[in-house]
């Protein structure tokens, strides 16, 4: 009972039901779709950068409520970083969820990231939450193309 | 029938309904616990649970005559053929074909598919021919039609579903012409339940002299399969979803085009001679079934069809009825529950949304109180579309279930709507 609530975990929850910076990202310079087909997930992020700094994101999809409040939670954790700071944030979050179930996850300095500590226990359900991130890595990686290219 | 080498247990015969308690001891893993609760196991239609006689007849196999068939002069090598041709014989009498040649034994039902896709709608789909499929096929029956007519330039067309998620028979009638060189149709849907009126379907494509293929998957454990009555020219299934062992499965093809299909994959076992110059190739039904086969799989697959005859096929269906019905009446007076087709016949499964929550997350809590059910799209993309949902949660049943196991789903989805409240 209460492992639910581990994975579950009231932020979770929060971010599922009202996730934020949800909707396509008018003025965006890069963007990504990521596909878990194994479940449906879908997600696609949108990015402004100038600067070498991520000025705003925001995402859409429609997913289970481990992919939404990931998204969510990592658009305001990566909103106004420096792309070098983002992916520190994209590193510490892989290794938390790749780190080896049965050992307890080291969340330093994680802050509101470290409410999903849970999903690295249920195998099935990582890709749940890292996919909004390698979303987020491809449309980092992209040619700045316009959005409307689509 | 074929059981007298089984332990058949006559009582359980003369009985009108099948011994639940009896049922479940002969599956072991329905003993074992699953995140500290009793395993409820309801998802039967991705694979079904193995009885014991099954696990005795494979293990008893290798343990005992385990050889190589079709070519040994040797006593281990006669009494495995034997058991392999006796399998052969269990699946004629299960499918009520004519003939002991009709029967390819296969990996399963999506290689059958693929065998005839590849090998009588190759010789017989041209470019502009047209194949007829259903709105409720599992990609198994969709990919395979849709790899031949890229290949030849053929196209596919699809008869629809209502609402409720039975097929449009007008529609489906309307859909045929001289253009449709074969239909393949499912007897039973897999993710909504559906008991399509096959032998009717078959009927109207025979008055335009059009071959169906019949997707048996998820018939094959829940009803009674008579393919001379259905009158279908080809029919496959799976032996692992009725009780038998993973890869293996057969494949029905009625005499009169078993001959004239071009040989599929070329190896041993499938010929006759061979040499550099020429190979001719081995009778029916050996020309399909090229190398080694599955024989632990066969011999498996023959000691579940003996556990399903046993047991009666119609005995199993009216309990499985009784529990389905239950589950469909429990889940219909949750709120916040949605079943996702409500066919006119139903075999076997029951689909459901929970408003508010992804499949997914409610899979893993009901997993989480020792309840397995499907949660995806069950290889059925088309189907959710219909629907416009991503995924739906999937229960479906076999002969071990009980209602009890319908209360533990009940209780577990209370639990995932606890959590999400």
């Amino acid at each position: 009972m209460s492992d639910m609530r581990e994975l579950y975990q009231e932020i979770i929850l929060d971010h599922h039901k009202k996730p934020r910076n949800f909707g396509k990202l008018e003025g965006a310079n890069h963007h990504s779709e990521g596909y878990n087909p194994l479940c449906g997930d879908r997600v696609t992020v949108y990015l402004l950068v100038e600067n070498d700094t991520i000025v705003d994101i925001g995402f859409v999809g429609t997913g289970c409520a481990i992919c939404t409040a990931s998204s969510s939670v990592m658009t305001e954790a990566l909103k106004g970083k420096k792309i070098d700071e983002a992916n520190d944030i994209f590193g510490k979050f892989h290794d938390l969820m790749m780190g080896p179930p049965d050992e307890v996850a080291n969340v330093d300095g994680m802050g509101k990231l470290a409410v999903f500590h849970g999903v690295r226990e249920y195998p099935v359900r990582i890709k749940c939450a890292t996919l909004p991130w390698h979303t987020f890595r491809a449309a980092l990686d992209e040619e700045a193309d316009p959005v409307s290219t689509e | 029938m074929s059981g007298a080498s089984q332990p058949a247990a006559p009582k359980r015969n003369a009985s009108p309904r099948i011994d639940l308690a009896t049922v479940r001891r002969d599956f072991p893993i329905l003993q074992n616990e699953v995140n500290g609760k009793p395993l409820v196991y309801l998802d039967s239609a991705a694979t079904s649970q193995k009885p014991q006689q099954v696990i005795d007849a494979i293990t008893g196999y290798y343990e005992t005559i385990n050889a190589n068939v079709h070519r040994g002069v040797h006593t281990l090598s006669v009494a495995a053929t034997d058991a392999y041709e006796g399998a052969r014989e269990k699946v004629r009498q299960f499918l009520g074909a004519g003939d002991i040649t009709e029967v390819v034994f296969l990996r399963g039902t999506t290689e059958g598919v693929n065998l005839v896709a590849q090998t009588y709608g190759r010789a017989n789909v041209k470019s502009g021919d047209e194949v007829v499929i259903s709105a409720m096929e599992h990609h198994s029956n969709i990919v395979p039609w849709q790899m031949l007519c890229e290949e030849k330039g053929a196209v596919l067309r699809v008869a629809p579903m209502d609402e409720k998620g039975d097929l449009i028979v007008d529609e489906y009638s309307a859909l045929l012409s001289d253009r449709t060189k074969i239909v393949a149709l499912t007897h039973v849907a897999n993710a909504l339940g559906t008991v399509n009126p096959i032998a009717r379907l078959i009927a109207i494509a025979h008055e335009r002299g059009i071959p169906v293929l019949v997707d048996g998957a998820q018939a094959a454990p829940h009803i009674a399969i008579d393919v001379q009555k259905l009158d279908a020219d080809f029919y496959t299934f799976s032996a692992h979803k009725a009780y038998g062992p993973t890869g293996i499965g057969a494949l029905y093809v009625k005499n009169s085009i078993l001959e004239s299909m071009p040989p599929y994959q070329g190896g041993g076992d499938m010929i006759a001679s061979v040499t550099f110059e020429k190979t001719t190739y081995n009778r029916l039904p050996h020309r399909f079934e090229a190398g080694t086969p599955n024989i632990a799989g066969a011999i498996g697959l023959g000691a579940a069809i003996d556990y399903i005859t046993t047991a009666g096929i119609s005995r199993i269906a009216a309990h499985e009825n009784i529990v389905v019905q239950y589950a469909i009446d429990m889940l219909s007076e949750m709120r916040d529950v949605r079943l996702i087709g409500t066919p006119k016949h139903r075999a076997g499964v029951v689909s459901f949304v929970i408003e508010g929550v992804h499949p997914h997350d409610a899979g893993t809590i009901i997993d989480q109180e020792g309840v397995a059910i499907r949660a995806g799209h069950h290889c059925s993309q088309p189907v959710m579309d219909f629907y416009k949902v991503p995924a739906t949660c999937r229960a479906s049943f076999g002969i071990y279930n009980s209602r009890d196991d319908v209360d533990r789903l009940v209780a577990a989805i209370a639990r995932v709507q606890e959590v999400f409240s």
